[in-house]
């Protein structure tokens, strides 16, 4: 890595992306030390802060703003100028439900079948996928030949896309598909997993879990490394049982990563789209359609495209996610202090 | 010493433990779980469009052997064919007529016999099906969101090395009045994801006038928060004589940036860089929102448009899915170690 800032470098490639560099800089230097002289030495840091401080604002402030502007305006324009204000009519829309628990009885049922579907999708991917994690990084903790390649095994579903992940489960689980050549063989019947809205969901799930638990143990397998050696050396000294070590040391040392894991994991969860969407589609019917979808597809995909109704929606799961991250981040200052 | 007994020797000279074998099995289950899946679909995308189609799937992609017989134009299936005197004899079909076939000896091509389908066994062979491979290629526009992911993806990361490590120079180096706001600011971002933000961003993007351009898709991430902290963390550690013998020698804040800060940060440009190219070639969402003419897809939405169609060609979108994993595949043997540390280090993703 440092070679390349070396001047000696024998290497062509390197020493002409390091002209081409030292070029570019002499270049740029002749505003930027204009500026300087206009602005002062004192004031550069805020020069060197401005492009990505724009970007932040144009992309994400700004945008903010809109957001909540957009969510108490009506009508299909794009543009804040032909939309007329509304007040609340828009959550007015999505909360007018006869009952919470029966989403056919709302008005804007999709909205509340995409809140049910991501709690239930939330809760279970969660605890599974932390559960998971937990398992495998204590496996990997473990004195164990070969951990480097077994490691990078879980890991590697973590750098597919979700659109690539979804297929490869797509092929599998599809009706003449591997799994059913499976369970044909064993006597058992085919089974159309993505027409049976409970099986949609439990691969929706899977499938997830599948595609992210590599991250989470590998901070969890942090985690587990920073725990001193020397308590586990003590504890094989005195001969304590594996369970034991297990509960009174190595999880209790560990809670501080294993709650930051919680929270970042539910955060991920609650936002979910883009490998159940390649994956099921939202289907069978509406049983694995998850509120990032709802957003999508009232903003973009459905024929009326209504712009109001998705930014109320993606206000409300702003919310949600706001609450929980501030959860992480006050956990995360606490395990530092700690 | 027996096999077990050797294989239950670890290093340390003790005998494994029960836990080890649990451990051992729970692994070797995971590299089934973990590799199976993208093994299987490597080798489904070699099979040709008759075998996808067989139940159950063979796990090797198989197909039946053929041969030219003098005579016949094409080449000929080849079959196995059991003779009503019990003898088998390998015969190449000419054609199928219900349950009968009319089968002929490549030996002797003139004497063309009616055998019933239920006494041939089709002889098969391993065969890699590439044209799989190679008519998207040509069919299809393949290439062209294969050349916007590229673009994208290249763009994008200088984008984003270079802006970002612009903010972390300001912030790891000065001491100067809003320092902490901007901070503030910048953690801030991380609580509200662009799914949140969907439908603002797309105005704003609208009113540049980038609609179903790939700029579109390269602005709206290229300042993260992950990677400002990621580089800012590594600067703080850079020795301040460097920067202020510099000054000494009339550098301009500009030269100390481009010329002494970012050569040494190197190992942390790398990292980020790493993280970039992963999060843009597999960014799936919001160019799916952004980008609607399918000369402008990228790779993600042009597989994700393919496997919608109708009529899925499996053949042809196996292959390119495996295509479209390999980039990352080579990211992943060749420079997994940064991205572990890296993620150990910042617990970002």
């Amino acid at each position: 890595m440092a070679a390349a800032s070396d001047h000696q470098s024998l290497d062509p490639a390197s020493g002409l992306t390091s002209g081409l560099w030292s070029a570019l800089v002499r270049l740029i230097d002749v505003p930027m030390r204009g500026v300087q002289a206009l602005i002062g030495q004192r004031n550069m840091p805020y020069m060197f802060l401005l492009p990505n401080l724009a970007f932040f604002g144009l992309f994400v402030f700004v945008p903010l703003v809109i957001d909540v502007w957009f969510s108490v305006t009506g009508g299909s324009a794009l543009f804040l100028g032909q939309r007329p204000y509304v007040g609340n009519q828009q959550y007015g829309y999505l909360f007018d439900c006869g009952s919470y628990l029966n989403p056919s009885s709302c008005r804007e049922d999709h909205f509340w079948r995409g809140v049910q579907n991501t709690l239930v999708f939330t809760f279970f991917q969660v605890t599974m996928m932390v559960l998971f994690s937990l398992l495998t990084a204590l496996v990997l903790n473990m004195k164990i030949r070969g951990r480097g390649f077994f490691r990078a095994v879980f890991f590697f579903p973590v750098l597919l896309s979700p659109v690539v992940v979804a297929l490869i489960w797509k092929w599998i689980l599809q009706r003449d598909g591997l799994l059913n050549a499976g369970l044909t063989s064993l006597g058992g019947q085919k089974i159309l997993f993505f027409v049976d809205p409970s099986w949609a969901m439990f691969w929706a799930i899977f499938v997830s879990i599948w595609a992210h638990m590599g991250f989470y143990t590998l901070i969890l397998l942090a985690g587990l490394q920073a725990i001193p050696a020397d308590l586990y050396e003590a504890a094989e000294m005195d001969a304590t049982p594996v369970s034991r070590v297990l509960w009174r040391i190595t999880l209790p040392l560990l809670w501080p990563n294993l709650l930051v894991v919680l929270v970042l994991s539910l955060i991920k969860a609650v936002q979910t789209f883009d490998e159940v969407f390649v994956l099921t589609g939202g289907g069978p019917g509406s049983a694995t359609l998850l509120i990032v979808q709802y957003i999508y597809e009232t903003a973009f995909a459905n024929q009326v495209q209504n712009f109001g109704l998705a930014s109320a929606a993606s206000v409300v799961l702003g919310v949600v996610l706001f609450v929980l991250t501030l959860i992480q981040l006050a956990l995360t200052q606490r395990s530092k202090n700690a | 010493m027996s096999v077990v007994e050797a294989l239950s020797r670890t290093r340390g000279g003790k005998r494994l433990h029960w836990t080890d074998y649990a451990a051992y099995g729970y692994l070797v289950l995971g590299v089934f779980l973990m590799f199976g899946p993208v093994v299987w679909l490597a080798l489904s995308s070699f099979k040709t469009q008759a075998s996808l189609l067989e139940f159950p799937p063979t796990l090797l992609p198989m197909s039946q052997k053929e041969a030219v017989v003098s005579g016949y134009d094409k080449p000929l299936p080849l079959f196995t064919v059991t003779l009503p005197d019990g003898s088998k004899k390998l015969m190449g079909q000419v054609r199928r007529v219900g349950l009968q076939a009319q089968m002929v000896d490549p030996n002797a091509p003139d004497k063309p016999i009616n055998v019933a389908i239920g006494q041939r066994q089709p002889i098969r062979e391993l065969a890699f099906a590439t044209s799989n491979y190679t008519d998207p290629l040509r069919q299809f526009a393949f290439t062209r969101y294969l050349g916007n992911s590229v673009f994208v993806t290249i763009v994008a990361t200088i984008i984003t090395l270079l802006i970002n490590s612009m903010a972390a120079f300001a912030l790891s180096i000065y001491e100067f009045p809003g320092r902490n706001a901007a901070m503030v600011g910048i953690i801030g971002t991380l609580m509200i994801p662009i799914t949140v933000i969907l439908v603002p961003v797309y105005l704003v993007v609208t009113s540049l006038g980038l609609i179903n351009s790939l700029w579109a898709v390269i602005l709206p991430g290229a300042a993260t928060p992950t990677g400002v902290f990621l580089l800012r963390q590594y600067m703080m550690t850079l020795p301040r004589d460097l920067i202020e013998a510099a000054r000494m020698d009339k550098a301009s804040e500009w030269q100390i940036y481009a010329r002494i800060v970012l050569p040494l940060s190197l190992p942390a440009l790398a990292v980020l860089a790493i993280f970039s190219v992963m999060w843009r070639w597999n960014e799936f969402l919001w160019p799916l929102a952004v980008l609607t003419k399918s000369e402008s897809y990228t790779l993600q939405i042009g597989l994700n448009a393919f496997q919608g169609e109708l009529q899925v060609q499996w053949q042809y979108l196996l292959a390119m899915t495996v295509l479209t994993l390999i980039p990352v595949s080579l990211v992943f043997v060749f420079l997994q170690r940064f991205i572990t540390t890296g993620i150990a280090n910042t617990g970002l993703k």
